[in-house]
């Protein structure tokens, strides 16, 4: 290794040695690239400034604050302030109009819709599952069957009210007797009852305990439930005439109906969420294609 | 500021040695002649392209651009002339890159680098940036002088009003580039009032740096040493393409000073070349074609015109160097007659470019003319797969994109095909629109997004194999069908 240079004046590539050698290869002396130095110089450069300006340095139960007093948290807050502030003017539209008086293909409509449905996805799904069907005790909202109605109004009131909530008087209440529990009907009658009822749901051919099942149904449940049994939304009875069963429509299930009641509940989400959100969810409910 | 010799005078300070090699000087002397005045015309032609395409309009109607070229990429459109490409329709521009792959090797197969002399926009704007400095410095030998001068207000003066020239000229090349992207008058007002998006200036700046770079300090080195096609090029070429060629068995000896007596007295003991050394005065990439065949060499066919002028003036017939092939050239020395120009071109070789860039041609053709300008694309929704309707039917969603690619709004007829007792309706309208078809209006040259209900008897099929077929009122011939499925429970309740 030499550092002559060579008859045209150029520098050999080849500086000193630094005299370690290990089998052969050997340690050289070479400069780091200037490019790479100054990179280097920049950086620290940079990182004082850093942690001047940042929060940087741990300390024993939080970190420096920085001159700057940024955080992640701040910068969140900010843009989601930035978010409401955009969306104000809509949710103010939202929270002041009843939602049925707003022209359905209307944009603030849309946004109505939209916007339900991100809330529907926080505040509902846990029931009613991320697709809305629901499952058993907890209604499909797809669909066109409605114990309380199916209009954008009737939705609101059962969102905003809840089912079965005390203290709120405009709550949706149904009171379905427990029969058997309570021995106003036998267990002989009880079945002849779901004869009945699953010969009016087209599940079995009428025989001789439906035909007293009917009997008993004139008696027992018509007042709710109608003489047709197609139900009432005034007193929130199902209509046992059709293809939809919140509880199921096996003779197990009705029995059991029939024998113990039921009374699913519903929080009232008036006092929990704004009234533009209320409307925003009636509206995405309304919109998934049983709307009335 | 030196002239381009010194800035690669780098090598000097850094004493690495023998990695790089420094950059001649070339000073391209002015010459006329018939490959000037035809690179003059290609010139002319293509910057005239370049400059007036994005200008010219035509129209499409109230629903789409008046521009007749135009790179929407907002919108994800491209438009030329009477054809509109949507993103989807990609391949016809694959068509077109292989057509112009194709059609490279077809022209250098039969005509040499012809793209390299004359068309490729490195030359031209190359070309174009010597004649302004040319025009402000003077010819080769002004140049050389300029060169020599010691720095002063005079050589400082030249210098800046070459470079500013450039930069105007990079400058208009740049801003020429932004008007394929938007509506030309839009944004040349928008340039006007300094409104126009940042983009506009960003693309500007970057093409202006680009062009002067590239047809200013760098020139011929894109060609040695960046251009790829240089070395493709020597698969492409054959005996029987046409190159610039020495005639060494004419030229040779060269005859210089004091030999050109010999020539009066003896004519057969010298060649006709009187090594004035033109040929390499007016070569822009600064080689001696008298070497021979060589990558640098791009066929500008400059010192053809050169060479011309010299066997003019000493009364040889021109053409000492000339456009051959090389098959030609052996055919001259050996004293033979050159094959003719036809069957230079008509070979096997060249008759299979011309037939496979012919054949994509007419097939893209045949599909632009053919083409659908309706598509449906379908989505099943998945949750839930299937809803249970009162009466006991069952009701699926469905989201489809309807595109209508052309420049009008459009009735089109939405109907499904299979599927016992299903009727539809979209979530627009209520369910007492059902029915197995539906008209919609299709917003013009747009993808309309519709919800679609399906509504179908519960008995049935798990999953029920059935189809929506999309057909124009207007036109029943334009039509679109895709396959879907309706789905019930697996277990019926």
């Amino acid at each position: 290794m030499t550092d002559k240079p060579d008859a045209a004046g150029n520098q050999p590539s080849g500086p000193q040695s630094m005299g370690h050698e290990w089998d052969g290869i050997e340690e050289l002396d070479n400069p780091l690239p200037r490019w790479w130095l100054w990179v280097f110089y920049g950086c620290i450069v940079f990182a004082i400034g850093y942690c001047v300006v940042y929060p940087a340095i741990p300390l024993a139960n939080r970190a420096t604050h920085g001159l700057w007093a940024w955080s992640s948290r701040g910068e969140f807050a900010i843009e989601t302030a930035a978010v409401d502030k955009s969306r104000a003017a809509i949710r103010d539209e939202l929270a002041r109009t009843p939602i049925e008086r707003i022209d359905p293909n209307s944009p603030l409509m849309r946004a109505a819709i939209e916007g339900g449905r991100a809330a529907f996805k926080v505040h509902c799904v846990q029931c009613h599952g991320s697709g809305a069907a629901g499952s058993r005790g907890y209604p499909n909202l797809n669909d066109d069957d409605w114990l309380w109605g199916g209009d954008l109004a009737s939705i609101r009131q059962t969102i905003e009210h809840g089912a079965r909530q005390p203290g709120d008087e405009d709550t949706r209440v149904s009171q379905m007797p427990a029969f058997g529990r309570d021995g106003m009907l036998t267990r002989p009658e009880i079945d002849d009852l779901v004869s009945f009822v699953r010969v009016v749901s087209r599940q079995e051919r009428a025989d001789a305990a439906s035909q007293r099942g009917a009997l008993l149904f004139e008696a027992n449940c018509a007042v709710c439930h109608g003489p047709d049994a197609k139900g009432g939304r005034m007193f929130g009875a199902p209509n046992l005439a059709d293809a939809i069963w919140l509880y199921g429509s096996d003779r197990e299930a009705l029995g059991n109906t029939i024998t113990n009641a039921r009374a699913g509940v519903m929080p009232a989400w008036g006092g929990r969420l704004d009234p533009a959100t209320v409307n925003m969810l009636a509206a995405y409910v309304h919109s998934l294609g049983g709307g009335e | 500021m030196a002239s381009h010799g010194d800035r690669t005078g780098r090598g000097a300070k850094v004493k690495m040695g023998g990695l790089y090699a420094r950059r001649p000087d070339i000073f391209p002397r002015k010459v006329d002649g018939f490959y000037r005045r035809l690179k003059w015309a290609i010139m002319a032609a293509t910057l005239t392209i370049y400059y007036v395409t994005p200008w010219l309009r035509w129209d499409r109607g109230p629903y789409a651009p008046d521009q007749a070229v135009l790179i929407d990429l907002a919108n994800r459109r491209f438009y030329f002339f009477a054809i509109e490409i949507w993103p989807h329709e990609f391949y016809y521009l694959v068509g077109l890159l292989v057509m112009a792959g194709v059609g490279l090797f077809l022209v250098t197969s039969t005509v040499g680098r012809a793209w390299c002399g004359y068309a490729c926009p490195q030359t031209v704007w190359t070309d174009l940036f010597l004649h302004i400095e040319r025009a402000i410095d003077g010819d080769r030998n002004a140049q050389l002088r300029l060169k020599r001068a010691p720095l002063g207000p005079a050589k400082i003066a030249r210098r800046a009003a070459k470079h500013g020239a450039w930069l105007v000229v990079a400058a208009l090349t740049g801003g020429a580039w932004v008007f394929y992207f938007a509506d030309a008058p839009t944004l040349a007002r928008a340039f006007a009032e300094g409104s126009a998006a940042p983009v506009a200036y960003a693309t500007i700046g970057v093409l202006t740096f680009t062009t002067y770079t590239l047809g200013g300090l760098m020139r011929e080195q894109v060609c040695i040493y960046m251009c790829p096609w240089p070395r493709i090029q020597a698969a492409m070429l054959d005996e029987r393409s046409l190159i610039v060629t020495y005639k060494d068995w004419r030229g040779e000896p060269r005859s210089h000073g004091t030999k050109r007596a010999a020539i009066v007295e003896e004519p057969s003991r010298v060649g006709d070349c009187i090594d004035c050394g033109a040929c390499v005065a007016v070569c822009p990439t600064g080689i001696d074609i008298r070497n021979g065949p060589q990558l640098a060499c791009i066929t500008c066919a400059l010192c053809i015109d050169a060479c011309d002028q010299m066997m003019a003036k000493v009364g040889r017939p021109r053409g000492l160097i000339d456009y051959a092939t090389l098959e030609d050239s052996r055919a001259e020395a050996a004293g033979a007659a050159p094959v003719p120009v036809a069957r230079k071109l008509l070979r096997p070789r060249t008759i299979a470019y011309f037939g496979l860039w012919g054949a994509i041609g007419l097939a893209m053709m045949f599909t632009l003319g053919q083409r659908s300008r309706l598509d449906l694309s379908v989505a099943h929704d998945r949750n839930p797969l299937w809803v249970q309707l009162s009466d006991g039917s069952l009701r699926n969603a469905y989201t489809l994109r309807l595109r209508n690619m052309e420049a009008r709004p459009r009735e089109v007829r939405l109907s499904i095909e299979g599927l016992a007792g299903a009727a539809m309706w979209p979530s627009t309208a209520g369910e007492q629109t059902a029915a197995r078809a539906i008209t919609i209006r299709l917003p013009a040259d747009q993808v309309a997004q519709q919800r679609i209900y399906v509504r179908a008897p519960g008995e049935g099929a798990a999953a029920a194999p059935f189809a929506f077929h999309l057909a124009a009122i207007d036109d029943p011939a334009a039509a679109d069908a895709e396959q879907t499925r309706f789905d019930r429970p697996e277990t019926q309740p």
